[in-house]
């Protein structure tokens, strides 16, 4: 329905801006616990004052617009009003208080000359030294406080565009030259919102409440987009203040009458371990209809102790679903389709590893591991596993999750040799491996040796880069890899290092340290476990490649084996 | 309970639980979560420990990196009950 009405996402919101301007579209719950209630009129009127100041500095239609802040009301009209100028906006990671804003401010350098952004819309406190970093790059720094105040203007948008027009970029994390933009056009993703809403039809009464950060496809799509696009509420806080207060979104889901959330894997265990009984105390979970795992492995153990947790609060057993996708097919590509839980599917081990097939067991068998099923294909999509040839595998035999659909990316942001890997024939090649089972998808791990931490993926490569400029490792002989963690429900990051033989006894303590710190700077994320072992540990292939998931394999077998969990 | 036994066994639960290395040293002042030692999700849980194993409950908007980076500002805190 919103495909043959509407050309582009902006289309959208002007008309519900002039429709209904009261209709309040997102409640913005603050770090301080505060409440903003935007309505539409208010939304369109601060973004066209953005798209009017864009003009006003020269950026031009489909340039890139780099978006650095605080989450905040500010945020969200400038994505809009970069899209309403008809430019294109890239939400960036914005700066936690554990990062060192130097290294993160030089990170946004180069993501500026990668990938040719003409502007940066920045909070106020950084905007003197992202200028000096950004004026050899042609690239300007706005002030993202400024445009609320001229937010007066009640011009039309200034540009509007085609389905075909490029709405947003979403970069992936990675150090310099291995950050890949995923470009996502109005048109596909109109079509996946609309695709998803008529398998998963959106009530009048819906409330979509949600802790994601928008520089991530599920945050972005999720809590911003689809319930703009559905006119139905969203109440947004931000992730940072919900890492640190995890009743926050059961809090809101009660005072507010959430029914919808997206989360992922590790969000469950995070809810389960670290609120407070008392904090829950009164409150009423039961309008809560959908609570949908996706974006890293979906564990069933996550999901049964987060059910068994707040069931007294009135959450229904059937809210719990589950969903697999990527950014490049704007979002999802198969979710759960009924109202029973994800089924859980018991298989044998040894044949999984050694012959890839999925040999079902009964459950809890000595020898038998399970999975969750993430859903069944949206009908959009048409999902094949192949095995190392492009040969389709037959059900229950294990190998490349690949797909068709018609709201599938046409190729990465000016990176060609990335997007020819992964396109072929209209294919997208995922990258993960899964089976089918009558219909529903089973995702297993991956090809490569992505490491997904609480729906982030990170590099193996990034890591071991900066362990290889540390003084007293050894240069080429350090592995980094992802190892499951079922209390965090989400993977933990392992590196194992060889060290420089002779060094100083206090030394590896520092190197520690060392490796720990520039970790969290570089790669926001915190290593778990920081190994030093003996010369020769680590396994390399006879070409002399790491081979990551043998050394997982040695260091789960040998040192975790050796240490109580 | 004292400064002393209260930092060594917070000490001892980030080392073994979080840092999951017993023999980690620490030092009183050291910046755990901007350090890298610990990622921000531990600081609810070292929340949740504190409850547990002192009787101090902490609000959550308490429980800030800018508060609770350091062993010695974690110590505070709790004997300000």
């Amino acid at each position: 329905m919103l495909r043959t009405r509407y050309a582009t996402l902006c289309d959208v919101l002007a008309d519900q801006a002039r429709d209904d301007p009261q209709r309040r579209t997102i409640i913005l719950i603050n770090e301080d616990g505060a409440r903003q209630i935007i309505t539409v009129g208010e939304l369109h009127r601060e973004a066209t004052a953005v798209a009017y100041t864009l003009a006003a500095v020269g950026i031009q239609p489909q340039e890139l617009v780099l978006l650095l802040t605080h989450y905040s009301r500010g945020l969200l009209a400038a994505f809009l009003g970069v899209m309403y100028r008809g430019a294109i906006p890239s939400i960036v990671s914005y700066f936690s208080a554990r990062l060192d804003s130097e290294v993160s401010a030089l990170r946004v350098r180069d993501l500026v000359a990668d990938s040719g952004a003409r502007a940066v819309i920045t909070a106020p406190e950084l905007v003197p030294r992202l200028t000096e970093l950004l004026i050899d790059l042609r690239c300007q720094v706005l002030n993202s406080e400024e445009f609320i105040a001229d937010a007066g203007s009640t011009l039309a948008p200034a540009a509007p565009q085609s389905a075909d027009a490029i709405a947003f970029i979403q970069f992936s994390s990675g150090t310099t030259g291995r950050q890949k933009g995923v470009p996502m056009t109005h048109g596909l993703v109109l079509e996946f919102i609309d695709t998803l809403c008529r398998v998963y039809p959106i009530r009048t009464n819906d409330v979509m409440v949600s802790w994601l950060p928008l520089y991530h496809d599920m945050g972005l799509i999720t809590a911003l987009l689809l319930p703009l696009l559905m006119e139905i509420p969203a109440v947004l806080m931000s992730p940072f203040y919900w890492v640190r207060e995890p009743v926050a979104l059961l809090r809101a889901i009660h005072e507010f009458n959430g029914t919808l959330s997206w989360m992922p894997n590790f969000a469950f265990n995070h809810c389960v371990r670290n609120i407070r009984e008392r904090d829950v105390a009164g409150l009423d979970l039961s309008r809560w209809r959908a609570i949908i795992n996706a974006a890293e492995p979906v564990r069933d153990h996550a999901m049964a102790a987060f059910w068994h947790r707040f069931a007294p609060y009135g959450l229904a057993r059937s809210a719990l679903k589950t969903a697999y996708g990527m950014a490049e097919a704007v979002l999802a590509v198969t979710i759960t389709q009924t109202d029973d839980p994800p089924r859980v599917d018991w298989v044998r081990l040894a044949e999984l590893q050694t012959q890839r097939r999925a040999v079902p067991a009964s459950a809890g068998e000595s020898g038998a591991t399970s999975l969750v099923s993430n859903g069944t294909p949206l009908p959009s999509v048409t999902l094949a596993i192949v095995d190392e040839s492009g040969a389709t595998l037959a059900d229950r035999h294990v190998g490349e999750i690949t797909l068709r659909c018609t709201h599938l990316f046409n190729g990465y942001y000016r990176r060609p040799d990335l997007s020819a890997a992964v396109l072929q024939n209209g294919r997208f090649h995922t990258g993960d491996i899964g089976y089918l089972a009558d219909g529903e998808l089973f995702v297993c791990g991956r090809k490569k040796d992505l490491i997904i931490v609480g729906g982030t993926n990170i590099h193996p490569e990034d890591i071991e880069t900066i362990a290889d400029g540390v003084a007293g490792v050894q240069p080429g002989r350090s592995v980094a890899f992802g190892v499951m963690d079922d209390r965090l429900g989400t993977e933990r990051i392992v590196l194992a290092c060889e060290l420089r033989p002779e060094l100083a006894a206090e030394e590896p303590q520092r190197i520690d340290r060392e490796l720990r710190r520039l970790v969290l700077q570089h790669l926001e994320v915190t290593l778990s476990d920081v190994r030093f072992v003996e010369r020769g540990w680590v396994l390399k292939t006879s070409s002399g490649k790491i081979t990551r998931s043998a050394n997982r394999d040695k260091y789960l077998h040998t040192i975790a084996a050796t240490e109580p969990t | 309970m004292t400064r002393t036994e209260i930092r060594d066994q917070l000490k001892a639960f980030i080392c073994t639980e979080l840092i999951r290395n017993p023999r980690f040293v620490i030092a009183d002042d050291e910046p755990l979560i901007s350090g890298g030692l610990i990622d921000s999700f531990s600081l609810a849980h070292i929340g949740v420990f504190i409850e547990t194993a002192f009787g101090v409950y902490i609000p959550d908007n308490d429980l800030t990196v800018e508060s609770m980076d350091t062993l010695n500002q974690m110590v505070d805190r709790i004997q300000q009950g």
